[in-house]
């Protein structure tokens, strides 16, 4: 079983912390002095009994000495070396590095996040020019404003016999016009401004739900105990600062209200406990599949889970994560998620195991389904929505591998898949 | 008989200040604010000349542009398209298809009226 050879550092920290002897624990584990040093050192990989067996004798959960930061840093350094293929990184040598010198890795980790945060940023913004309905119908108002009031006052000073009528009516009209500037112009140059605050602002509506939703978290009593109103929570919110953002997250509440109210929490909490499985659980509560995986997403003391849902383009409309499931922050995730295998079979579950990339690969359970939302008028054509839940595997349990899957195509490091969409900027260095 | 000029433009403002121009120099000038019942009324009032926004309520220009060219009685008609969405690609979408003159927002009075000229000619012949 694979497993990051950094265990070995932690296992050696630990033992050492709690004042035993190498050949004491190797004693008491049943192997060697010499081997257990191995393992300390990086040289061994472990795992199973003896991982069990050793984590018992420091006192620590097995997943505390194969997991954690050290996963994701060693994550980050393998991504960092993926964005410069043209230098000669000694990638076999990464574990090592960290090891030797967690500091120097760590900020190496940082800037390549930083890079990358400041990458999103540039393609968002770059999108925003093209796609932002609210900026397009803002230059727009801005625009015609001015055309207005250019048109008008050239008919004041260019006609001089005009009527005394019109040019009252013209005079009016440059008034108007020249207050609607200041207030389009205003709500124009705030917005702006604060689309420029990277920190802190997001720069779409659906990223403005994505914070407020970080704010509040996926569990919301004030709507299990039915007493929320979604629409003046989402209009109290201070993270959300566009009608748009107020509007989707005013719905996404209320979806989750109408959730609690036919599935309260404790009573869901059991059925899910007792059979964990979406079929059975939505024919005790007289629901749909999904409406199901969106509970499950949404329970204070359930598994940790992802959850995304998509519409009928595959565009992502809410974003769950879990840990080592990468989702993207914009666009579309990879094609070959179940998510979208439910999109073409619609009603049907499917229920795979996925595999996301790395040298220990995480392992994921998804629970998909792709529903009709319901249609303006009988003869509309139906709209579809699809749901994927995503449970993590122990990492320690013996699993078959699961289907290979990405986050996305533009840093998924396999080089061999018929979904590619796009080169990664990993490429070679899966 | 004053040749006919249509003003499909949901800006009250501008519609008035393009009727008053217009109108000055000759022109039968007549407005209509509605994307989605533009079509109709540009059949209905066989304009000499249609000047036609984009960005209108239930319709864009460009739609209305498209189902005009597809039609024989408008299919020369000259249309004079005015948007604050002045991007090459709005202006490549608006020749595919088939406007006869593209003017971004804001435009000068003194350039409506010539290009109207230039599409129609004298107003009175």
């Amino acid at each position: 079983m694979p497993q990051s050879r950094l265990t070995g550092s932690r296992i050696r920290e630990r033992r050492m912390v709690r004042g035993i002897r190498q050949a004491d624990l190797a004693r008491t584990v049943g192997i060697s002095p010499a081997y257990l040093n191995l393992i300390e050192h990086n040289r061994r990989r472990i795992g199973g009994k003896l991982l069990v067996d050793i984590a018992r004798e420091l006192g620590a959960e097995p997943v505390s000495l194969t997991e954690g930061a050290e996963a994701a840093l060693l994550g980050a350094l393998r991504d960092a070396a993926g964005r410069r293929p043209d230098q000669d990184v000694e990638l076999d040598r990464t574990e090592g590095f960290a090891g030797r010198f967690p500091g120097w890795a760590g900020l190496v980790a940082a800037q390549h996040g930083r890079i990358e945060e400041l990458e999103r940023l540039v393609e968002s913004l770059s999108d925003r020019l093209t796609h932002d309905p609210h900026l397009a119908a803002s230059l727009h108002e801005v625009l015609s404003t001015v055309t207005a009031i250019r048109s008008a006052a050239s008919i004041l000073t260019d006609t001089t016999d005009i009527d005394p009528d019109w040019q009252a009516r013209f005079l009016r009209n440059v008034g108007e016009d020249s207050a609607r500037l200041t207030d389009s112009a205003q709500g124009l140059v705030d917005y702006l401004e604060a689309g420029s605050d990277v920190e802190e602002t997001p720069i779409s509506p659906q990223e403005e739900v994505a914070a407020f939703l970080d704010g509040i978290g996926f569990h919301i009593p004030a709507l299990e105990s039915g007493e929320g109103d979604p629409e003046a929570m989402a209009e109290a919110s201070e993270a959300l600062h566009t009608s748009a953002a107020r509007d989707m997250a005013a719905r996404m509440l209320a979806r989750y209200q109408a959730d609690a109210r036919n599935m309260p929490g404790p009573r869901f909490a059991a059925a899910w406990a007792q059979s964990r499985d979406p079929g059975q659980v939505a024919a005790r509560f007289h629901v749909d599949p999904a409406a199901v995986l969106r509970r499950v997403a949404a329970l204070k003391s359930g598994p940790t889970c992802g959850l995304v849902i998509c519409d009928g383009s595959g565009a992502l409309s809410f974003r769950k994560p879990v840990e080592g499931f990468s989702i993207p922050r914009f666009g579309t995730g990879c094609p070959l998620w179940p998510l979208y295998q439910a999109l073409t079979r619609p009603s049907q579950p499917i229920r795979t195991r996925v595999e996301m990339p790395g040298r220990t690969p995480r392992r994921f359970i998804c629970l998909a389904i792709c529903q009709p939302q319901a249609a303006p008028s009988f003869d509309a054509p139906p709209v579809f929505e699809a749901t994927m839940l995503i449970l993590p595997e122990d990492p320690m349990a013996e699993t078959e591998p699961g289907l290979p899957v990405g986050g996305s195509c533009r840093v998924c490091p396999r080089e061999v898949c018929g979904a590619r969409r796009e080169p990664s900027i990993l490429s070679g260095r899966g | 008989m004053a040749k006919k000029v249509l003003v499909i433009e949901d800006e009250p403002n501008i519609v008035e200040a393009i009727s008053f121009i217009l109108s000055r120099d000759g022109w039968d000038v007549s407005v209509h604010a509605n994307g989605e019942t533009a079509a109709d009324t540009v059949r209905g009032g066989a304009p000499d000349v249609l000047i036609l926004d984009v960005m209108l309520p239930g319709r864009s220009g460009f739609e209305i542009l498209q189902e005009l060219r597809g039609e024989e009685a408008t299919a020369d008609l000259p249309v004079l398209m005015l948007t604050a969405r002045g991007q090459k690609k709005d202006r490549d979408l608006a020749a595919r298809l088939g406007v006869t003159r593209f003017m971004t927002k804001p435009f000068a009075n003194a350039e409506v009226l010539e290009a109207v000229r230039d599409l129609a000619g004298n107003p009175a012949s």
